[in-house]
């Protein structure tokens, strides 16, 4: 059982929904990132979301797209994504699942990349542009290091596809709540809860949903039909109105409180 | 031919969004449906002959032989084509599939113009509506075609993001494709990006050599000793290489931009100095940092400022099949003076790197030997950036 299977089973047993919160590392620099993460975990978040920034994030909106290019400027890399979690092991257990595109995960090379991993701390991985077809380099290797590989479905993918896509990921399975880039929302899309209450009735993993959800009332809502709810660029835009001053961390730890309160 | 999940060898591929992957099934689908149907073969044959005016003539160039006092040069007059490039091939193709699809809503993305150009007609011809998206720094350098695109109907949409240029639009155009997937035809301008798109356009674009192999044999009783193509993406190359690659007497030349040259690091030649990666939705070279971040091309010709390439042609570098160099920024200067001057043909700036290269090789060669050089597009859309380069006096 991984860590992030523990978590879940957790908050299954104590009636609870789960909050993933999302932070790009390195935003706005490493050790302010840290401060970020550390806030988060502390304020209740169930498992942190860690983005490694990538210079072409096309499946991401503007808010993450800018967090990425900060931390690029910051000269954040893999490698030092993984220093992060390092860092941020020492003083907590959160589950980290570290998110981002292929290319920077293969350049830095698989097998290495899953064992320096590994022993940084990171529980799963995220790859949001590696379906289910493209998983054979990388996902194996993910396995037998004893990492979760944590698939994606989005609203575009018809019933048949979301039970394969189940069998060959394990963690959790992460709902795209709309067809769309990331970013903060005003509402929740229509027939969201439908599909979610669909997907969870078949679901073998644990259900998260993310994209777009931005507020206390709106994580309410998203988790009545699933186990969790990320909240990832309005997590960001807190970072990115704050930086590096200490208030952040502090504005940061309030909004996961209040999403957790509202999820109770 | 790719295999089914579109691999040429170890490249190629489907590294997309979850939420695209249905449409790119569904488009595979429609593709390979479209391809047997005898109604579809039947009018876009048609069109292309009708509307695109093909076949476009194949033309001894003989001054510019005399110039290079070595093999002859042949060109592929892909420059005569409607709208002014090989681009049309492709997107009358993909624009009479999106019409059997149902989708009336058409983006694209572009670096010169060319493909946008193309695909605005094409839209306007079909009554669909049409946005392109284009990389600021190309809608300066670009702005004929730009102009061209609105009054044909089209919407551009100037990006900001990155380098502002192909590799950005690009972006753009996939995060507008993930966010309307349902209603949305993406008509990709190359042989790059996610599968079916390298295969499919690859496909449209063989239209280019098999005329041309057609065409070689009545005029030189054979195949020619040399194919030369510019690649940015590579469609034009694919287009003209594909049915020679099963000859082995025929060599394959695919030509990067040298940019400012090879050493200075600003240049797109992704092939010769870059490693294997995956951008925009497929596996292939890529100019990009020892931990995989993606770097900025630069080339004088926006349609070669592409830091990606197709991933049929990273198979055919790998398998030694095709041969790729690079020209810089000057000699494609000189090349597109020495095709003015000596043939009354001015080359867009993209195919003035061919125009370099084939003069090198023929120069190289014997003259009982031959050269094929694919012309994909004029230079009217240059002429911007050919007088600022003038008056500045360079």
């Amino acid at each position: 059982m991984t860590a992030i299977d523990a978590a879940f089973r957790r908050l299954r047993a104590e009636r609870q929904k789960g909050l993933v919160v999302y932070l790009t590392a390195g935003d706005p620099t490493p050790a302010a990132s840290l401060s970020y993460l550390r806030a988060a975990a502390d304020a209740g978040a169930d498992l942190v979301e860690v983005g490694v920034p990538f210079s072409d994030p096309t499946a991401d909106g503007p808010t993450i797209e800018a967090a990425s290019r900060r931390a690029l400027s910051a000269g954040m890399s893999v490698a030092r994504s993984l220093e992060l979690v390092r860092a941020f092991r020492k003083t907590h257990r959160t589950p980290v699942v570290l998110f981002g595109y292929y290319n920077p995960f293969f350049r830095y090379g698989i097998p290495g990349l899953c064992a320096d991993a590994r022993s940084a701390g990171v529980d799963g991985f995220l790859v949001v542009d590696l379906p289910l077809e493209e998983t054979g380099e990388a996902v194996p290797a993910m396995r037998s290091a004893g990492l979760d590989w944590i698939p994606l479905v989005a609203p575009t993918t018809g019933a048949k596809r979301v039970r394969a896509i189940q069998r060959a990921g394990s963690g959790f399975l992460y709902l795209i709540s709309v067809t769309g880039v990331t970013g903060v929302r005003e509402t929740l899309p229509r027939g969201m809860a439908a599909w979610a209450r669909d997907v969870r009735e078949t679901a073998r993993l644990p259900v998260a949903v993310g994209f777009g959800i931005s507020s206390p009332e709106m994580a309410r809502k998203a988790t009545r039909h699933a186990d969790a709810a990320v909240v990832g660029s309005a997590c960001v835009k807190i970072v990115e109105r704050n930086g590096r001053a200490p208030r952040g961390p502090a504005e940061l730890s309030r909004f996961v409180t209040s999403l957790k309160s509202a999820m109770r | 031919m790719p295999d089914r999940e579109g691999h040429f060898g170890a490249f190629g591929g489907r590294y997309v969004a979850e939420t695209l992957m249905s449409a790119l099934i569904g488009l595979e689908t429609a593709y390979r449906a479209a391809r047997r149907a005898p109604s579809f073969r039947n009018e876009l044959q048609t069109m292309l002959r009708d509307y695109a005016g093909r076949p476009t003539p194949l033309y001894y160039a003989a001054r510019l032989t005399e110039k290079a006092r070595g093999a002859k040069i042949y060109i592929k007059r892909e420059d005569l084509a409607h709208t002014g490039s090989h681009k049309i091939n492709n997107t009358l193709g993909q624009g009479l599939l999106a019409l059997r699809m149902g989708k009336r809503r058409v983006i694209a993305e572009t670096g010169a113009g060319q493909h946008g150009v193309a695909t605005a007609t094409v839209c306007a011809k079909m009554g669909v509506s049409c946005e392109v998206y284009m990389g600021e720094e190309d809608v300066r350098r670009q702005a004929l075609n730009v102009f061209r695109m609105r009054l044909l109907g089209a919407r551009v949409n100037p990006v900001t993001s990155g380098s502002r240029t192909l590799k950005d639009a690009m972006n753009e155009a996939l995060r507008d494709w993930v966010t309307n997937v349902r209603n949305t035809y993406y008509l990709l301008g190359s042989t790059a990006g996610p599968h079916p798109y390298p295969e499919m356009v690859r496909d449209f674009q063989s239209v280019i050599g098999r005329e041309a192999a057609r065409q070689f044999r009545k005029a030189e009783g054979g195949a020619p000793a040399a194919v030369v193509a510019c690649v940015g993406g590579g469609s034009n190359a694919m287009g003209i290489f594909t049915p020679f690659i099963p000859d082995p007497g025929v060599r394959l030349y695919g030509v990067e931009a040298g940019g400012l040259g090879l050493a200075s690091g600003k240049h797109g030649a992704t092939l010769s100095r870059g490693r294997i990666g995956v951008l925009h939705g497929s596996k292939s070279y890529l100019l990009q940092d020892a931990h995989g971040q993606i770097l900025e091309a630069h080339s004088i010709s926006a349609g070669l400022d592409y830091p990606g390439v197709g991933p049929e042609h990273a198979w055919l570098k790998e398998s030694g099949r095709a041969t790729y160099v690079s020209v810089d920024d000057a000699q494609a200067l000189e090349a597109f003076d020495a095709l003015s001057r000596l043939e009354g043909i001015q080359p867009a700036l993209e195919s003035s790197h061919a125009v370099a290269y084939a003069l090198v090789l023929a120069r190289r060669m014997r003259r009982s030997e031959t050269v094929l050089l694919n012309l994909s597009g004029r230079g009217d859309k240059d002429m911007g950036i050919l007088m600022e380069r003038k008056e500045a006096g360079s």
